[in-house]
Order: structure tokens, then C-alpha cells, then sequence
């Protein structure tokens, strides 16, 4: 990565904070933000977007702050471009590049700062209804009373115009057991012409509350932003805390830790795979993958003693870790149910009409995937091999050599097929971590680290990152002196990915959308937080 | 065609036969006839999504609750039961709200899930009313972070007097 250190180097206002072989932060000025973050598109292959956070730092005299992370593939290279000093605007990036066109409009909200040349600069998190001047991730916000004041208001749509132009609202109550949001179809006959989706429906204000509180009690919290991506968002956490700590981490949390990423991806793809046969009213696949995964969650249930696996993952350690006897039992229920897995998987990929309403249906472009941040099987599904347990060396993925699980088509059927065979690889790297659990005895000192709270870094920002059953899951965190929260930004997979669901839907029909929906599974809660 | 038959033979009963000796709740006197035919209606109110996940488990062939003579309807205006999750965000209590409306009387309410019935972990966030007792009349409550299908379904057979 010297090109990219030279090419920085070249702007007077930089200055390189930390540089090392695997990750770089550097200060700069916040205008020089577009050039740079253009330079940075530009070079092959292309980086991802990890998250982009603002921060309030006027007490600290830097006023608000930016922070953008971005990871260059292949060099396994995460670079924080920190972009300090913004009194009250900043320059929009999302033109530049459209996956930060939903957090710069968060940023507006939440913090009042205004993004100058944003295509789209409508209200998003926070609802018309708020009290005026309500930006609650400033830190001189302290009142709650806010909430009390809060009025029904309309939301804002665009409105569309011709003969036969129809809009279909629905939600943001759905007809089932889901999670709320608002969609707008306008439709043309039977096919969909343009599709708004309006979410943010349970914002609770997660980020705000976790700031203050202990490493530990932010733990709790954070496990909960999302009920079925726990342990995702807790080694993201724990991931962040231990780089702010400096601390190391024995290799059998590493593979504790590694196992029970695995499981939550298994119980996840098994459970999506047979709400998309929901999606078509096909009730034979649908009984099949919910039957697999009560199976596998009450596995979670008996061995980790939560159907979610929370509570599991600890800032240095992992809690509890199964005997190796244990470890063999687990194995043997776990060879069972792949076995059952192989014997059911073939009723849905041989049924012809199950098939017809997958293929080609709600079919994602590789550019629009590419432009918008994509993560996850939604993006792998259309050509992008963007693993981050392939990208990125962390866990004992390395040990495994796991590849991105690629399909060309962008459809429905991708999707499914990218989740079938991920699952297939999850039982395989389950079954070669479990022996190796089998083998291994913990000793008794090394299940949980303690660590000390005076070595951590105070003001510094860290990351942590895991690949989740539906994309990348990204938590930023900020320390104050006293080791308590100062920020916690959680960017789910979910978050990158819901701009891009509308895109897939023009062109289908109406009654294709609870398909195209399921075959991304997204998550609300973590979305909006 | 063959293999599916095989496959049921094989698989045969999987719906747990152990529900009706699940011990009893209290019953809130619920009229006749509503202890054989429940109609349910899910309302999201703000949660994480593991309570809304528990309850999708409620129906699967395990737990399978329509044996209950209990099931979830698409529509509040066909349903007896409320059953709430989440800790009523600020943003969605209009529309909570009007569900509840909708219903048909007599109604009740559930609070599903430690959120549901005072905030659980997100108590004082800024966009949480710290559970929906505030917002709806709350008859039965169910915690647990999440209450499992077990818990949910001993919870219910209460509730009806079963």
C-alpha cells in the first residue's frame, strides 16, 4: 500500500496517525475528502466500504468528525480516513459513491450537520413528527422528553403521474409474523415501475443509549440490536474492544468463537432458505428448512444454553466452552442434521415451480451491487466475491481457507443457491473445527481473559468486523478516559443492503415482492436501531 | 414422489406431544369459546426480531400451535389476541395503535418478551417507551429475552384455560 501512503502523503493537511501492514489511520482535512476518496475508487480492485461514521468531538476541540473505513482486497489493508473539524457542513460523498447516500443522510439527522450536494437529502432515520432541532447523537443532547412530543405526520414519497399509474401502500404493519416498514409500489397494470421503501420504523435510539455505559453493559446491548445475527455483532464488538486493548486472544476462544459464528450462519441460511419457499406459498420446503433450524437452534439451546447463542462471546474470551465430550456429541447431532439437510435440499431445487418463480425474478445488477456497497450472499449472488472471511484474515478462517460462494445471475435463485451452498461449506469447516475441539482441552485459565481497564486506548477509533449469515457486520467504537462507551456505530449487513432491495423489484410484478424480500432476509431491527 | 413418502415415514410425528401436560397458568376467564379457537395477531412494536423469530417457531411442525386450535391471522380485524413484541418505538406507536383498534372486541393484549413488558435492555433510549403497557391495555405477560416456544405456548394454553 505505498502508492496510497505517498498519494496521501501529497495532501499538506495529512497527517498518518498509525500505519501498519494491515491497517492505516489517517487525519485529513474534511474537503480534501472527495479527491481522496475518488483517488481511493479508482485503484484495483476496487475497495470496499467497511462503515462511515460521524462523531461529536467538540469537547475534545475537534469539532464533529468523520470517519470513513475503507478496505482494499487483496492486501487484506483497512484504511480510517478520520476528517476532523466540521462545524456545521461537509461535503457529500454520495454522488461519488452512492453506498454512503443513506449514513450521510443519518449523519443529518442525528447529528444536524448538513451534507453539501447530496442528490437525495430527505429525512431518513429520524420521521417528520420530531420536535425541531431534535439531533440526538449530539452530545449536548441530554433532554428525553422528546419522545413524548413526537406528532403523526406524513411521510414523504414522490408522487408519480399517468394513465393506469397506480400506488400501492402497504405497511408499515405487515400480514405476518415480520418486522414493520413502509412500502410504496407505484404500478403500471400488474408490474412494478418504481418501489419506495420507508423504514427506520423501530429506531429505539440504540446508539445514543449505549454511550456511557460500561464495555460490558454496551455488550448486552449490542448483542441485542439484532435477535438472529448476535454473535456476529458481539465478536464485532469484542473484535473492537480487544484492538483498544491490545490484547491477544488464545487460540481456543479463537475456535469457540469460530464455531459459534458457524452455527448462527447454519441455523440462519437453513431458517432463510425455507422462508423463501414461504415467499411462494410452498409449504413442503418451508416445513423442511423451519423443522432444520428449530433443530439446530435447540442444539444452540442445549450446548451454548441460548436459542440465539447470546451471551456466549466475552471482550477476551469466549464463556463458556463445551468439554470434549460435549464436542462429540455436538459433532454427531450436527453430521445428522447435514445428512437430513442433503436429504431435504433436493425436494425444492427439483421442484419445477418453485424454480420458475425464482429464476430471473428480482435480479440485482453487478454494478448497481458494486455501487451500492452490497455485502453478503444479496452481493455474492451477483458475481461479487466479497467474503470477508475470504478478505480478511481474522477467527481461524485463515486455517480453513475459506473462498467466496459466487453465482452469476443476481436472482432469486442465486440467492438461494449461494445460501445452499454456504451452508454445505459451514457444516464441512463445523465438522473440522469440532475435531479439532475434540482434541483440544481447555485449561481452566484460559476460558476468559480478564483485562485490565487502564491499558485500553481512551479516544482512539477501532473496528471490529464479521462476516454475518447476511453480509459484513461492522461496529465502530470510541472509548472515553474512564473506558466507558464515548461512540458505538453499528453498521449491519442489513444497513448496506436495504438500499439496494427497490432496485430488484421494477419490472416484477407485485405479488413477486414478498419473494425478492425473503431472498435478501434483511433485518429491520439492526437496520434501524 | 416415493422419496417424499419415504421421507415422511421415516421422519414421522414431529410435533412434541407434551403440550397439554405443560404446567397450567392461571386462566383469565376467557368466554367459552375462545378456549377451543384463538385467533392471533402478531404486532412488532420495536423489537430485536428474536421474540418475532420464537413466535414464527410457533408454527413450525415441531410446536406446531394450530393444535392447538390456535393460529396467527394475516389481519388485526380477524384477530382475539394481540401478542406485542419490542419496546414500543416511538416512531411505530401510531400504527400500533390503530392495530389495536382494528381488533374486534373482546380483545386482549400479550406482552411478549422482557422489551415488551418494560423496555428490557433498552430502557431510556430516546426513541423507546420502555414496553407497550403505556400504549395498550396489557392483560398477560410472557418474559424473557426471548421467551422460548415453550414458554410461549405454556403462556398461551393459560391463557385459555387449557
Amino acid at each position: 500500500m505505498q502508492g496510497l501512503r505517498e498519494y496521501l502523503q501529497s495532501y499538506p493537511a495529512i497527517k498518518i496517525v498509525n500505519w501498519e501492514k494491515r491497517e492505516g489511520i489517517v487525519d485529513i482535512a474534511f474537503h480534501d475528502l472527495p479527491e481522496i476518496l475518488t483517488y481511493c475508487l479508482d485503484l484495483r480492485p476496487r475497495p470496499i466500504w467497511l462503515t462511515h461514521v460521524a462523531n461529536d468531538e467538540r469537547q475534545l476541540g475537534r469539532g464533529f468528525c468523520l470517519y470513513l473505513v475503507l478496505h482494499f482486497p487483496g492486501k487484506d489493508f483497512s484504511l480510517t480516513l478520520a476528517a476532523k473539524g466540521i462545524k456545521d457542513e461537509f461535503p457529500s460523498l454520495a454522488s461519488i459513491f452512492p453506498a454512503l447516500n443513506w449514513s450521510e443522510r443519518e449523519v443529518q439527522d442525528l447529528f444536524g450537520l448538513r451534507a453539501v450536494g447530496h442528490p437525495d437529502p430527505r429525512p431518513l432515520v429520524l420521521h417528520p413528527g420530531w420536535p425541531q432541532g431534535f439531533h440526538p447523537l449530539c452530545k449536548d443532547y441530554k433532554a428525553k422528553r422528546e419522545r413524548k412530543e413526537f406528532k403523526r405526520a406524513p411521510l414523504v414519497f414522490p408522487e408519480a403521474h399517468g394513465d393506469g399509474i397506480f400506488e400501492v401502500p402497504v405497511g408499515p404493519i405487515h400480514a405476518g409474523i415480520i418486522e414493520p416498514g413502509h412500502f410504496r409500489f407505484y404500478t403500471i397494470g400488474e408490474a412494478v415501475l418504481h418501489l419506495e421503501a420507508q423504514l427506520f420504523f423501530t429506531h429505539k435510539g440504540i446508539e445514543k443509549l449505549v454511550e456511557g455505559k460500561s464495555i460490558e453493559e454496551g455488550l448486552r446491548i449490542i448483542e441485542r440490536v439484532c435477535g438472529v445475527c448476535t454473535v456476529s455483532h458481539a465478536l464485532a464488538y469484542c473484535e473492537a474492544v480487544e484492538k483498544l486493548a491490545n490484547m491477544e486472544v488464545s487460540r481456543s476462544v479463537l475456535l469457540w468463537r469460530t464455531i459459534l459464528a458457524e452455527l448462527e450462519r447454519v441455523y440462519n441460511h437453513v431458517g432463510d432458505i425455507g422462508n423463501m419457499c414461504a415467499g411462494v406459498g410452498f409449504a413442503l420446503g418451508n416445513a423442511n428448512g423451519s423443522q432444520c433450524k428449530e433443530k439446530l437452534q435447540q442444539l444452540n439451546s442445549e450446548f451454548f444454553g441460548h436459542r440465539f447463542l447470546r451471551g456466549m462471546v466475552v471482550p477476551g474470551g469466549f464463556k463458556l466452552m463445551p468439554s470434549p465430550k460435549d464436542s462429540q456429541a455436538l459433532l454427531l447431532r450436527l453430521l445428522e442434521l447435514s445428512n437430513d439437510f442433503e436429504e431435504w435440499i433436493p425436494i425444492l431445487l427439483h421442484h419445477d415451480g418453485f424454480r420458475q418463480r425464482a429464476v430471473k425474478t428480482g435480479v440485482l445488477k453487478a454494478e448497481s451491487a458494486i455501487d451500492l456497497g452490497v455485502t453478503g450472499p444479496a452481493s455474492r449472488a451477483s458475481g461479487i466475491a466479497n467474503d470477508w472471511r475470504e478478505l480478511h484474515a481474522y477467527l481461524l478462517y485463515p486455517e480453513l481457507n475459506v473462498k467466496s460462494i459466487v453465482e452469476n445471475d443476481g436472482d432469486v435463485w442465486s440467492r438461494l443457491m449461494v445460501r445452499v451452498r454456504e451452508t454445505r461449506e459451514s457444516f464441512r469447516f463445523l465438522k473440522s473445527l469440532l475435531r479439532d475441539g475434540i482434541k483440544e482441552s481447555v485449561p481452566e485459565n484460559q476460558i476468559s481473559n480478564s483485562f485490565s481497564l487502564h491499558k485500553i486506548r481512551p479516544w482512539q477509533p477501532a473496528w471490529g468486523c464479521v462476516e454475518s449469515p447476511r453480509g459484513t457486520d461492522v461496529v465502530w467504537l470510541m472509548l472515553d478516559e474512564e473506558s466507558r462507551i464515548y461512540r458505538c456505530r453499528v453498521r449491519s449487513a442489513s444497513y448496506a443492503n436495504w438500499p439496494a432491495v427497490p432496485l430488484t423489484v421494477p419490472g416484477n410484478i407485485v405479488p413477486d415482492f414478498p419473494l425478492i424480500n425473503k431472498s435478501f432476509e434483511l433485518c429491520y431491527s439492526c437496520c434501524d436501531r | 414422489m416415493w422419496s417424499l413418502l419415504l421421507r415422511k415415514l421415516k421422519t414421522g410425528r414431529l410435533t412434541r406431544e407434551d403440550g397439554n401436560s405443560l404446567t397450567k397458568q392461571k386462566s383469565l376467564n376467557l368466554p367459552a369459546s375462545f378456549r377451543k379457537s384463538l385467533q392471533i395477531r402478531h404486532l412488532d412494536c420495536g423489537s430485536c426480531n428474536g421474540c418475532d423469530w420464537e413466535l414464527t417457531a410457533l408454527i413450525n411442525s415441531i410446536y406446531d400451535l394450530q393444535h392447538f386450535g390456535m393460529d396467527f391471522v394475516a389481519s388485526p380485524r380477524h384477530a382475539d389476541l394481540l401478542m406485542c413484541t419490542g419496546t414500543g418505538s416511538t416512531q411505530l406507536l401510531n400504527a400500533a395503535r390503530e392495530t389495536y383498534e382494528a381488533m374486534a372486541k373482546p380483545k386482549w393484549v400479550m406482552a411478549v418478551g422482557d422489551c415488551a413488558i418494560d423496555g428490557g435492555v433498552f430502557k431510556g433510549a430516546y426513541a423507546s417507551a420502555g414496553g407497550i403497557g403505556g400504549t395498550l391495555p396489557v392483560d398477560i405477560k410472557v418474559p424473557g429475552c426471548p421467551p422460548s416456544p415453550d414458554d410461549l405456548i405454556k403462556a398461551l394454553l393459560g391463557f385459555v384455560g387449557k
